[in-house]
């Protein structure tokens, strides 16, 4: 099988499963997570042999594995839609085909599978636990999800939503691809139904994005128009470039090529949860934590990002290399100040998928960041390491919740949140597997030296923007490094180290084999996969292993980016900020057992900046005004029914008054009852004539006959007519 | 000597004389007496018209012998019509003979 | 003025004198001799016209049969003692008016006729009126037809007269 016919079929496994669940396996379990998962991996067997042929073909970049066929006829000319791996796509999809496996795995374990069904459990919300006997004495155990195929059957969607997007060739299928996984976000941020809150949550996602959306169809829009054409390749050819690049365009100055940049970064604005459109993010830890793991780590917001990175030529084609055009100075903005934002709301959470949640925010402004300044292949490769940490992190902290709840099912005592950090502790004991894999993925996240992946690549970016000489970037991004290590070993240390503050976290147990297992294999990619990415110039190290990640994904590019001279300031800075960070994190909160003992629960930060509160006043409720108030009652109730309404007694009246003054007094007394009681009255009145009496009638007979005769005699003799 | 205007005179005063009877008298036999009187005068009429006309044309006559044929006829049914009334009604007054009235 | 003349006056103040009085008298058997004498007056005028077979049959006819039928007519219905009272309707007025009306209008038109004045031809002589009357009755070239029919009629009257006044019991 080609190369190219292998890149076809990768997204279809998963979508294939979607259907048959929904269609046919729905109520077996066994069935529907066995399709679910054997998709996954067949399409994670695919992406591997793509990968691997994708390494050994010289000058990928210039000759990337492409395909496409003609699909939508526009007058003379095809519309043609295909596949397209290039560098960079060979390496998003080999994180991609990993995470997304793991996540089907572990979401196995996650729904409780092979669990009894609960005691009353309802479809629409979590799962309750089940009581058992055993040994004659009764214990609750975790139940089973009771909507298990269902979850399977929209993360198969979701799988298909990215891997059509990574392996799309022109933007409109990738944008198909983006409003899959938007749909998917929907169906699953809200899976838990029958919550309030996680319907709210849903909503909100899906409005979010969906703003973003519109800019990014808009930018699409333009960009057809402008150039014709939509695919990636014909885009990012020197002719086309340039011409977008010189056409002036009446908004704020910018080139054409800048403002489709800057259309198409609004949707990623969105779907990657930036300022100012972050608010959704937080709110979607409400669906499962395998949702969580794979929208905000493997998937979705990596499409943002992704987006960003391959639309790159565009967005950088009138950047000379001195100085940021308009366009990439508001995504570098965006991407610092979202990182610093994020990052100082995160040391105030107490959930533990809240944390994360800031905390991916945050990672991400790096990237948008990264990509702002033009270090192409460090944001590429701060993608994937963080692909790969962050969505260890979630699913470990699934499986801490897990643990948690294990407890709580125990103790009886359904009060106790079991994502809240204080009320864990001591988990290193209980949860050994767990911990030490959560300790790995935040290192990597902190940036840990040398042994974590992320160390590697936040430096990366961190050395990029140092080296080219953009400090105010260079220093929100290390304070957002500090932050970022503190609030992560403030975590760890609430949650694993310590003693249990609570009987429910005494009562944690680990977790079974397929949640543990995608931990492990995820926890050995966080830490290796920064050593193919290690810069030339690194002392000691650089030059032993080639910069494989540079070359490579470095290709995809026109111009090769150079590799960066080295530079000891941005290195030590990184080293003191990561270190740091996780020193002082464990120092203050080792002993902190409670809320109320910790100094940084202000107010502000716990609140998020109120901008939930600010978007509600703003948009929300005139939203709400304008559609109850002014399209419903007014324009809806009073202008258009009251229309009609007119119409009813308009009619009643025209009807009352044709009858009363027309149908009745006219047709049926004048013209009915009239032409009756004249008749009536004639004959009442003439009737006399008839007596009976003879004589009478001869008597009418001769007069009647008197003047007839006189008539006609005076007729005939007078006017001569007779012959 | 006498013009045949004296005889149309006499036969249409008798003429009205017997219409004055049809009209004017209570009881149904006298009525049909008027007729009679009516009758007779057509008689005269037609008697006078062939006398003074062409004599050998016995139309006129012929027409006077039928009428009288005829008025025989008619006083035979009128008055058996009479008397059957009569003998129903207990009334020969004109006027009380009204089943036809409204 | 003529012999003639003054007989006509004479029969002809008789025939109208006696028709007045059928229609004006109280007494119905006096109505029915008024006529008879009326009748017989008709008769003379007959004979006056020289139509001496009409004025036999009309004495034989008219005053023999039809005016005694009259006579058994009143005379079967006297049970009613009332015709001794007033014998003319209310509306006698009216008819008065109407008579007097026809006959003001058959004078008009009578003025208006210029043959009026003619006087009676002689008769010529052979001419036997009454076999030319009979030849007339019986002829078929003239009016046999009429003449049966009219004895059809008698029959149809005799017939109808004895089945109305039969007296069922």
């Amino acid at each position: 099988m080609t190369t190219e016919t292998l890149i076809w079929l990768i997204p279809f496994p998963p979508v294939l499963a979607f259907f048959l669940i929904v269609l046919f396996t729905n109520k077996n379990k066994v069935l529907s997570h066995t399709l679910a998962v054997g998709a996954a991996f067949l399409s994670w067997l695919g992406s591997m042999i793509v990968f691997v042929r994708a390494l050994g073909v010289e000058h990928l970049g210039e000759h990337p594995f492409e395909s496409s066929v003609n699909w939508l006829p526009t007058g003379d000319t095809w519309f043609r839609i295909g596949v397209l791996i290039d560098p960079t796509g060979a390496a998003v999809l080999f994180f991609v085909s990993i995470t997304i496996f793991m996540i089907f795995l572990y979401s196995v374990g996650y729904q409780n599978y092979g669990q009894p069904q609960g005691d009353h459990d309802v479809k629409g919300l979590p799962p309750h636990g089940a009581t058992v006997e055993e040994h004659g004495h009764k214990h609750v155990v975790p139940s089973v999800e009771p909507m298990y195929s269902r979850f399977f059957a929209f993360l198969g969607l979701f799988a298909f939503g990215m891997y059509v997007l990574v392996v799309s060739d022109n933007l409109l299928t990738f944008f198909v691809g983006w409003e899959i996984m938007g749909l998917c976000s929907y169906l699953l941020i809200g899976f838990w139904y029958a919550k309030p809150s996680a319907r709210d949550a849903a909503v909100k996602a899906f409005m979010t994005t969906r703003i973003g959306d519109v800019f990014m169809l808009l930018g699409i829009a333009y960009l057809y128009s402008a150039t014709g054409t939509l695919s990636f390749r014909e885009i990012f050819t020197e002719e086309t470039l340039q011409a977008l690049a010189t056409t002036m365009t009446p908004v704020l100055g910018l080139s054409a090529a800048g403002l489709i940049g800057l259309l198409l970064f609004i949707g990623t604005v969105g779907k990657s949860a930036q300022f100012p459109l972050h608010v959704w993010l937080p709110d979607a830890m409400e669906g499962p934590t395998p949702v969580s793991a794979m929208i905000h780590a493997a998937t979705m917001v990596s499409a943002g990002v992704y987006a960003v990175i391959r639309m790159f030529p565009l967005i950088t084609a009138d950047f000379t290399g001195h100085g940021l055009t308009t366009t990439m100075s508001i995504i570098a903005f965006i991407g610092a100040f979202t990182a610093l934002f994020a990052a100082t709301i995160a040391v105030s959470q107490n959930d533990v998928k809240r944390v994360l949640a800031y905390s991916t925010i945050s990672q991400l402004g790096y990237m948008i960041a990264a990509l702002g300044i033009g270090a192409y292949v460090a944001a590429a490769f701060h993608l994937i390491t963080h692909a790969f940490f962050k969505a260890l992190l979630f699913l470990g902290s699934g499986s801490v919740i897990h643990g948690m709840e294990h407890g709580v099912l125990h103790t009886g005592n359904h009060h106790v949140d079991p994502q809240n950090m204080f009320n864990m502790g001591g988990l290193r004991k209980k949860m050994p597997i767990t911990f030490w894999t959560f300790l790995i993925g935040g290192f990597a996240l902190s940036g840990f030296p040398l042994i974590t992946a992320g160390f590697w690549s936040k430096d990366e970016i961190l050395a990029d923007a140092f080296g080219h000489g953009y400090w105010w970037v260079f220093g929100a991004l290390a304070l957002a490094a500090f932050l970022t290590a503190f609030y992560t070993m403030r975590q760890i240390t609430l949650t694993f180290l310590g003693e249990p503050r609570t009987k429910e976290a005494e009562h944690a147990q680990e977790t079974p084999w397929p949640m543990t297992t995608p931990l492990v294999i995820l926890a050995f990619f966080a830490v290796t996969y920064g050593w193919v990415g290690i810069p030339e110039h690194f002392p000691g190290l650089g030059g032993l292993v080639p910069n494989w990640f540079h070359e490579f994904v470095g290709g995809t590019l026109a111009e090769h980016p150079e590799a960066l001279a080295f530079n000891w300031i941005p290195l030590i800075t990184s080293l003191i900020v990561a270190l740091g960070g996780l020193f002082f994190g464990w120092l203050v909160y080792r002993n902190v057992n409670s809320v109320s003992e910790d100094k940084l629960q202000i107010p502000l930060l716990k609140n998020k900046y109120y901008f939930d509160e600010a978007y509600d006043v703003l948009f929300v409720k005139p939203a709400y005004w304008i559609a109850e108030t002014l399209v419903y009652k007014w324009m809806d109730q009073r202008l258009i029914d009251g229309t009609l309404h007119i119409f009813g007694p308009v009619t009643d009246k025209i009807g009352s008054f044709i009858r009363y003054y027309i149908d009745l007094l006219i047709v049926n007394q004048a013209v009915g009852d009239g032409s009756y009681k004249v008749t009536w009255w004639f004959g009442r009145n003439l009737r006399g004539v008839q007596t009976g009496r003879i004589q009478q009638y001869l008597m009418f007979a001769l007069v009647i006959f008197m003047l007839v005769g006189a008539a006609l005699y005076f007729y005939f003799r007078y006017f001569r007519l007779v012959a | 000597m006498v013009p045949l205007s004296w005889y149309l005179i006499l036969a249409a005063a008798l003429f009205s004389v017997g219409l004055f009877g049809v009209l004017s008298r209570r009881n149904a036999v006298a009525i049909l007496l008027g007729i009679e009187l009516m009758l007779n005068s057509v008689n005269i009429n037609l008697a006078a018209f062939w006398r003074y006309g062409n004599v050998l044309d016995m139309a006129g006559q012929v027409f006077a012998i039928i009428v009288f044929a005829v008025a025989a006829a008619e006083v035979a049914v009128g008055l058996a019509l009479v008397i059957s009334v009569y003998r129903k009604r207990n009334t020969v007054i004109a006027d009380d003979i009204d089943l036809m009235k409204w | 003025m003529t012999a003639e003349q003054i007989i006509f006056l004479v029969v002809a103040l008789f025939t109208l004198g006696s028709g007045f009085m059928v229609v004006t008298t109280g007494n119905l058997v006096h109505a029915a001799l008024w006529l008879v004498a009326t009748l017989f007056g008709v008769a003379v005028v007959f004979a006056l016209l020289n139509a001496g077979f009409l004025a036999v049959v009309q004495v034989v006819v008219y005053i023999g049969a039809i005016a005694i039928l009259f006579i058994f007519a009143v005379m079967l219905t006297r049970k009613d003692m009332r015709d001794q009272g007033p014998q003319t309707n209310r509306g006698w007025w009216a008819g008065a008016l109407i008579a007097v009306l026809v006959f003001a209008g058959l004078f008009f038109l009578l003025q208006g006729w210029n043959g009026l004045s003619k006087t009676a031809a002689a008769i010529p002589s052979g001419f036997d009126a009454v076999a030319e009357l009979g030849n007339a009755l019986v002829s078929p070239d003239a009016f046999v037809l009429p003449f049966e029919v009219a004895s059809v009629l008698l029959l149809a009257a005799l017939v109808g007269a004895v089945y109305v006044a039969f007296n069922r019991k």
